[in-house]
């Protein structure tokens, strides 16, 4: 019987993968980026934290701030020795899995992937290794300095790094060449793309709510064990009013234009995401539901009556083009994941401003430090913005297929041609057994961390 | 434009294998000679600020070899598809190792990543080395300018090679010795103690080792790629590239503080690396059977302009990145383990 069923999974496994070495490229790039994703996030957040508690350090003389930057800055370091290993291997991928899109394009992405490295990744690693071992003799305004320092790099790092990828979404700056190559024809116009002007303020947010809810969350949990009280109450402070900040900025406006370029450029994938097969005036806007691509039919939905209209055309009377006006070739191929996806995100986007208006309210009238269920929500609401960031760039390449580079390139034609499933099989499995080790010692690391707690940090 | 480029990238990958190969030397000596956690520390603390720093030269030097020549990058890297992904979990090991060591103190879990540091740095300098030789010898390109290469096949750089035959190992051991020199000096100038003179004992004798390697190498090299003698005939400029590396070599021997050999160690490199890329061009990729097949400076390269706006950032770039990086070694610089700087 077990014998029988593990010999049924091996063979529907040899049948997905015989049939496509596409998807095995696909879910190897997917399950990287991915884990890679979950590191950056946190190192981006943390690191403005960190400025504003080196900044009141600075600005008040207060040694407590500057031992509360201490104890965050070795999370940050772990944090971030993860964040490098598991990004050296996506750099790499661009020519080892997707040979044809690399031969095709890099003269274009090239571009912003060596200015990563060459401005953010040696200005951070640089910095880093000064502000973790040089802060005896840096003095208090050149270790303050590095603190900004680590933090601009890891920001540019972002805007690189999300430039690569809005041109993907949404190609300019280039021209083709004779035989139809890529080539390159405006560096500004590549790193001013109009994509990559709401792109990125929304992914930085997106990173600042992962920082300051882990801060938050931490501090919280301080409070609820009755220990380091005097650092969870600055750490609840500082991460609620970043949480504060970021959710709301991440709905508007970056959130909000965010969509209206999706509807404007990609309006298969709009229809998509929302679930919309019919094209419709005054269209509603889906709050819950199931797609189901067969039948081409929303099932068990929510509706808001004609509010999709309006936040993408911006008049409660416009014309919203539904999936079926428009070939299933140009459909994103999944569909359903898309709009779940997609409503993951925006649903905890909703939960994250009521959660922080409600904790901001009771830390205004006093009361949050004591309020037992508030800290425990603030505690629990840790794991969520990295569901949401993680659920957004899902929406967002997801919704780019089936094109590898939006209406130049299908994803099918940029694949590497001679590395075959069964390769890329082996190398994903090994990456999943690697990822699962190094996810639980960078747990187990951070988690003794916490435990020893701000006042042994010092 | 190209061949600026083609200059460029070579200068990038010697500073790469400069830099990071003096911490991955360090890695390959630290199990031999250091004994005891003081020593096993020490090693450490010489690399603790600036191994990743150093790292950064691979990904910068991979994301302009990407731009610049991206026809390269994109055969290349699938070509060698399962070599790099070892590579990749390689470096992985190493910088996990290098992170994590200090973060608890028991008999079981520093001992554990001391060997993972020590072994994926001995496999990442063969593999660097054998990947050298692969790209030396040429692969069997097709039309489009694609291949795939098995870990081995019969181990002859035949019509049929894989990554690994008795050329492309050979280069690899080269490699593991070049820099196990590079990294004893560099613990020899960084340590004091006995761990100072244990890492100048092994110095010695990689010594000789590196310079028998090398007559083999070079002489093997001359014979599996005929284009390296042709282009020592056309262009006899060419010859500064390995009289540096002489030079280099001799200077290791000759000098007798603690850094100038260390520096030396670094010129010998950066000759061996040039000569190579002296040798190969205009192959950026040369074909094992039939020249016309060869990817070249001229047909991996993209459009004129992306080359020529790249050069306005990249420069300046760069120089920052120097910039920064020598601040952080004589920020860094000195005997380590007596206090100050790079204490946790
Ligand atoms: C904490 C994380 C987080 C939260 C709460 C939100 N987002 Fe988001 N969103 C991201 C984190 C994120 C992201 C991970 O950063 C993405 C992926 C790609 C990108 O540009 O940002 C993203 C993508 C993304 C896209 C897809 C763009 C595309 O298809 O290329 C849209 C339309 C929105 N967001 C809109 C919203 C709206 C209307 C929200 C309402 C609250 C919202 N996001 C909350
Ligand atoms: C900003 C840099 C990024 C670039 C340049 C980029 C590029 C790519 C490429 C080349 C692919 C493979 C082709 C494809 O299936 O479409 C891909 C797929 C994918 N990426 Fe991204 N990506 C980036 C960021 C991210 C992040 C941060 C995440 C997640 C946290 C992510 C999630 C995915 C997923 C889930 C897929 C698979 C989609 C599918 O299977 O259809 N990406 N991306
Ligand atoms: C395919 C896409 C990606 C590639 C090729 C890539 C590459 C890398 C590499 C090589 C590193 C290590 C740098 C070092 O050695 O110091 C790194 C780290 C980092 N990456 Fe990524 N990355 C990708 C996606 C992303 C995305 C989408 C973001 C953010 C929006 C991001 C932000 C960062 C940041 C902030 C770091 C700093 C270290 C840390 O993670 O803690 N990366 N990335």
């Amino acid at each position: 019987m077990l014998r029988g069923c593990a010999d049924l999974l091996w063979r529907t496994m040899l049948i997905v993968v015989m049939d496509s070495a596409l998807l095995v490229h696909r879910l190897h790039f997917a399950f990287t980026i991915t884990f890679h994703y979950l590191f950056p996030q946190l190192t981006m957040g943390l690191a403005l934290l960190i400025v504003v508690l080196k900044t009141i350090a600075l600005k008040t003389g207060d040694e407590h701030y500057n031992h509360a930057a201490r104890f965050w800055a070795k999370i940050f370091a772990i944090n971030f020795a993860m964040g490098v290993v598991t990004g050296i291997p996506m750099e790499f991928q661009f020519g080892t899995n997707w040979s044809r899109f690399s031969r095709a394009a890099g003269g274009v992405i090239g571009q912003t992937l060596a200015m990563e490295g060459v401005y953010s990744f040696f200005l951070e690693s640089s910095f880093l290794g000064l502000f973790l071992f040089g802060e005896k003799s840096l003095g208090r305004v050149g270790h303050w300095f590095a603190a900004v320092a680590v933090w601009a790099g890891s920001w540019l790092s972002g805007f690189f790094i999300v430039a690569t990828d809005a041109w993907m979404q949404h190609p300019v700056g280039y021209k083709l060449g004779p035989g139809g190559e890529i080539q390159l024809d405006s560096l500004w116009g590549l790193l001013l793309n109009p994509w990559v002007l709401w792109q990125y303020p929304h992914t930085m947010m997106g990173a600042l709510a992962t920082g300051s809810f882990v801060m938050a969350g931490i501090g919280a949990f301080y409070l609820l064990l009755r220990r380091d009280e005097k650092y969870g109450r600055t750490f609840v402070r500082i991460g609620l009013l970043g949480a504060l900040a970021s959710s709301v900025l991440l709905l508007f406006p970056t959130g909000d234009q965010q969509g209206k370029n999706v509807a404007r450029h990609q309006p298969v994938t709009l229809a998509a995401t929302e679930g919309l097969f019919q094209t419709a005036r005054g269209a509603p806007m889906a709050i819950l539901g199931q797609p189901d691509t067969n039948t081409g039919r929303l099932d068990n939905p929510l509706l808001l009556p004609k509010v999709l209209s309006m936040i993408t055309y911006g008049r409660w009377a416009a014309e919203v083009k539904g999936l079926n006006e428009y070939p299933r070739d140009l459909w994103p191929d999944n569909t359903p994941l898309l709009f779940y996806s997609f409503h993951i995100m925006v649903g905890l986007g909703t939960i994250f401003i009521a959660i922080t208006v409600l904790c901001g309210l009771a830390l205004w009238r006093g009361i949050l430090y004591e309020s037992r269920p508030l800290l425990w929500l603030l505690t629990l609401a840790m794991p969520f913005p990295y569901i949401a960031n993680t659920a957004g760039w899902l929406t967002a390449e997801l919704g780019r297929q089936p094109w590898l580079i939006y209406g130049l390139m299908r994803t099918e034609h940029g694949v590497s041609p001679h590395v075959s499933a069964g390769n890329a099989l082996f190398t994903l499995l090994g990456f999943m057994g690697m990822y699962t080790v190094l996810g639980i010692l960078f747990l187990w690391l951070v988690q003794r961390e916490i435990a020893h707690g701000p006042e042994a940090a010092q | 434009m190209s061949f600026i480029w083609y200059c460029l990238v070579a200068l990038m990958i010697a500073g790469y294998v400069i830099l990071d190969g003096y911490d991955i030397g360090a890695g390959i000596v630290h199990l031999f000679v250091a004994k005891g956690e003081d020593e096993r520390k020490m090693v450490l603390q010489s690399i603790g600020p600036v191994w990743d720093g150093n790292e950064v030269w691979l990904l910068a030097g991979g994301g302009t070899l990407y731009f610049a020549f991206p026809g390269l990058y994109a055969s290349s890297f699938s070509g060698f598809y399962l070599p790099l992904m070892v590579v990749l979990w390689l470096l992985m090991i190493r910088g996990i190792s290098i992170e994590f060591r200090n973060h608890l103190d028991n008999a079981a879990w520093k001992p554990f990543w001391d060997t993972g540091f020590a072994v994926s740095s001995i496999l990442l300098a063969v593999f660097f080395g054998a990947a050298l030789g692969n790209v030396v010898r040429g692969v069997p390109l097709d039309q489009a300018g694609d291949f795939f290469l098995p870990f081995w096949t019969d181990f002859q750089p035949g019509a049929e090679p894989g990554i690994l035959d008795w050329y492309t190992i050979l280069v690899g051991v080269f490699a593991l010795a070049t820099l196990t020199l590079h990294g004893a000096l560099w613990v020899r100038y960084r340590a004091s103690g006995d761990l100072n003179i244990r890492a100048a004992r092994l110095a010695k004798r990689s010594w000789i080792a590196v310079l028998l390697l090398t007559a083999l190498t070079t002489l093997a090299s001359f014979n599996i790629q005929p284009q390296i003698l042709q282009n020592f005939a056309k262009y006899p400029v060419g010859y500064i590239f390995p009289a540096l590396a002489l030079a280099g070599l001799a200077g290791v021997y000759l000098f007798k503080d603690e850094m100038k050999p260390f520096l030396s160690s670094c010129v010998f490199i950066a000759g061996m690396l040039t000569s190579a890329a002296f040798g190969i061009f205009p192959y950026v990729l040369p074909s094992n059977s039939d020249p016309a097949k060869g990817l070249t400076i001229w047909n991996t390269a993209p459009a004129e302009y992306g080359l020529r706006v790249g050069l306005i950032w990249w420069l300046p770039g760069m120089a920052l990145a120097i910039a920064y990086s020598t601040y952080m070694h004589r920020k860094f610089s000195g005997k380590v383990g007596t206090g100050g700087y790079g204490s946790h």
